[in-house]
């Protein structure tokens, strides 16, 4: 498969999970379920015919629980009086699986809306850049290369921190978005104005200005669509920096409020040694970002690959680290 | 070259001023500053006073000059989360952070072009097959993800330390170097591998498009060993594109470091900040944007200087 087919496809299923996730959830990610605090992992064993063996308290004071293993219980959909955590539960006795896949709609979702909306911009001021040249393209670019210099996530903190600290999740989802969708930009626009600049002297374009086709119509008929294979594949490399992204600013407590299930604010109970050497299954989200990056390096690593060894130094990887 | 050295001067200063300003001056913007934690339920006479006391009262320009004017001369003001002048606070944290950099950085390196001769020399069979997978996993794994395990990791099985930079370990030099060893591999270990996965595959690749070249074939019909024919006529070439890297990876270690002394508590500059930006400690915010884009500029200053002396036609100019 061409590699801008691939990126289209990964960026269509990571939609879907972010868009079905919160849906699939058994639980509702947010009841704290009683006597249940940091209650381990509930496996299915495929030896046993995929039976679940149900978690009892043996010790409040230390959080232990034994696995009952007279007793088998349904799958945690089936919403049985026993609740079952295939992942474990969090430090107030949430399921872990349904907040990971609740979490997928905020840190995915902003994730892709923000390559959505970089990849917009960049394309946007790019072509503009590229079509135009002269002292637009000029400007464009040193501010383009500007914004690349600088780190990333040091401008991404800075920017939200002298924000107010508290604010509702719908208005924090919109900011974090317009600060990716800002250091994100530059990445697309130089990799289309790059596109651009060589095919508007290429002979298909020059006939059909030739042939009398007007600027507008060379831009959306041949320049842009000639630019959409490298665009959609920058695009889906920008993702998993958005989603690290996100996931260290609600670390930092600087992102979402607890109240929102995130990847990140999920990883924020991690940030205790102590909890997360007793309960390491309060990595879940870490595994659920590095399935999404790891994902996305594999889908795509032949094409980065071909594009740093044709320019060692290309910005493209910045972000995604 | 001299022409070449002061122009770069130049422009790392510059960086470091707007940086630095910029900071300032947004912080100064956001609502609210450190004596709204200080003073948090008092009245507000007090507050006011305190204001007062700190110059907040002022016009931005004014203080804006005030705070330039002492920082030419190294000297931040103070700083309210500590009690303490930010340019002492600052002078012990670059150090910390220094010390992290540049071990990751060296660890990065020696990992990443040992793993790239490999990969390019051995291209079937399963030690081919198990770089190019680590290559790919440590490439997934920012330095969140991977601080965050590895202190797991040295939780659990208690043979590091899984945070902090030193304990309690007596006040011979060895024993304070012994335990800064004990301390460095967690956090340096998880900015170190994505970096080094990153330059292992440059590495691979362009050792790798250099080996079928002719005059590699001309070396190897002169009767020159295949290990001396690689390692002395093809790597010297091959590190074009992986000194080239040397900008990004500045970048990248320094946003990379940032996260890992927040997660593994290691006392730097990233964690500095955070605790600034926090407190809204006004000071203390833009010294260490002054600090970082300093100590951003000084890599990134080494790294053309070496480049240029390497290679004269980036030293001439064109």
């Amino acid at each position: 498969m061409r590699p801008a087919r691939r990126a289209v496809w990964l960026l269509a299923a990571l939609a879907g999970v972010a868009l079905g996730g919160p849906w699939l959830a058994p639980y509702n990610p947010s009841a704290a379920h009683r006597g249940y605090v940091h209650a381990p992992p509930m496996w299915p064993r495929p030896w046993e015919g995929f039976a679940i063996h149900p978690v009892v308290l043996e010790d409040r004071l230390q959080q232990r629980f034994v696995e009952d293993r007279t007793r088998t219980v349904p799958w945690p959909w089936a919403q049985a009086a026993d609740p079952v955590f295939l992942l474990g539960a969090d430090r107030t006795g949430r399921d872990v699986f349904s907040r990971v896949l609740a979490g997928a709609r905020a840190s995915l979702g902003l994730g892709l809306l923000a390559v959505l909306g970089a990849t917009a911009l960049g394309a946007l001021l790019g072509a503009v850049a590229g079509a135009r040249g002269g002292l637009a393209d000029e400007i464009l670019m040193r501010v383009a290369d500007f914004v690349l210099i600088l780190p990333v996530l040091y401008v991404v903190i800075v920017l939200r921190a002298v924000l107010p600290l508290v604010l509702a999740p719908g208005v924090v989802f919109l900011l974090m978005l317009a600060i990716f969708v800002l250091v994100g930009w530059p990445i697309v626009a130089r990799g289309v104005r790059a596109v651009i600049a060589r095919e508007r002297l290429a002979e298909y374009v020059i006939a059909s200005r030739a042939a009398g086709a007007g600027s507008r119509h060379v831009l959306w008929h041949h320049l842009l669509p000639a630019c959409a294979g490298h665009v959609a594949v920058q695009a889906s490399l920008l993702l998993p920096g958005f989603i690290l992204a996100e996931a260290t600013l609600s670390y930092l407590g600087l992102g979402f409020p607890d109240t929102v299930p995130t990847w990140g604010t999920m990883l924020r109970e991690a940030a205790d040694i102590n909890e997360l050497s007793r309960f390491p299954w309060t990595l879940a989200p870490a595994a659920a970002i590095f399935a999404v990056t790891l994902a996305t390096n594999a889908a795509l690593q032949p094409v980065t690959e071909i594009a740093r060894s044709s320019n060692p130094t290309s910005p493209d990887l910045q972000i995604s680290r | 070259m001299l022409i070449f050295c002061a122009r770069r001067i130049l422009l790392a200063l510059l960086l470091v001023w707007a940086v630095a300003s910029a900071a300032f001056v947004l912080i100064h913007v956001a609502p609210g500053d450190e004596t709204l934690v200080d003073f948090w339920g008092q009245a507000p006479e007090v507050r006011e006073a305190a204001r007062r006391r700190l110059g907040l009262d002022q016009p931005l320009a004014v203080q804006y000059g005030r705070w330039l004017s002492g920082a030419v001369r190294l000297e931040f003001g103070p700083s309210s989360l500590y009690s303490r002048p930010v340019g002492a606070l600052l002078r012990e944290r670059v150090i910390n952070t220094a010390i992290l950099a540049t071990t990751a950085l060296i660890l990065a390196a020696v990992l990443g072009i040992v793993g790239g001769l490999y990969a390019a020399t051995h291209t079937h069979g399963p030690g081919a097959w198990l770089a190019r997978t680590a290559s790919v996993v440590f490439l997934s794994t920012p330095p969140l993800l991977g601080s965050l395990l590895l202190v797991l990791v040295a939780a659990r099985t208690g043979w590091l330390p899984p945070g902090g930079m030193s304990s309690d370990a007596g006040a011979a030099w060895w024993a304070r170097w012994a335990d800064l060893a004990l301390h460095l591999p967690v956090p340096a270990l998880a900015l170190a591998l994505p970096l080094a996965a990153t330059l292992e595959r440059v590495q691979a690749e362009s050792l790798g498009g250099l080996l079928g070249q002719p005059f590699m074939n001309a070396t190897r019909a002169r009767g020159v060993r295949e290990r001396d024919a690689v390692l002395r006529h093809a790597w010297p070439v091959s590190l074009g594109p992986v000194l080239g890297l040397y900008g990004l990876m500045i970048g990248t270690l320094f946003s990379g470091s940032f996260v890992v002394e927040v997660v593994t508590a290691w006392p730097g500059l990233g964690r500095l900040m955070v605790d600034a930006l926090r407190a809204r400690d006004l000071f203390l915010v833009a010294g260490t944007a002054a600090a970082g884009a300093a100590c951003l500029a000084v890599g990134t200053l080494l790294g053309d200087l070496v480049q240029a002396g390497l290679d004269p036609r980036i030293r001439e100019g064109r």
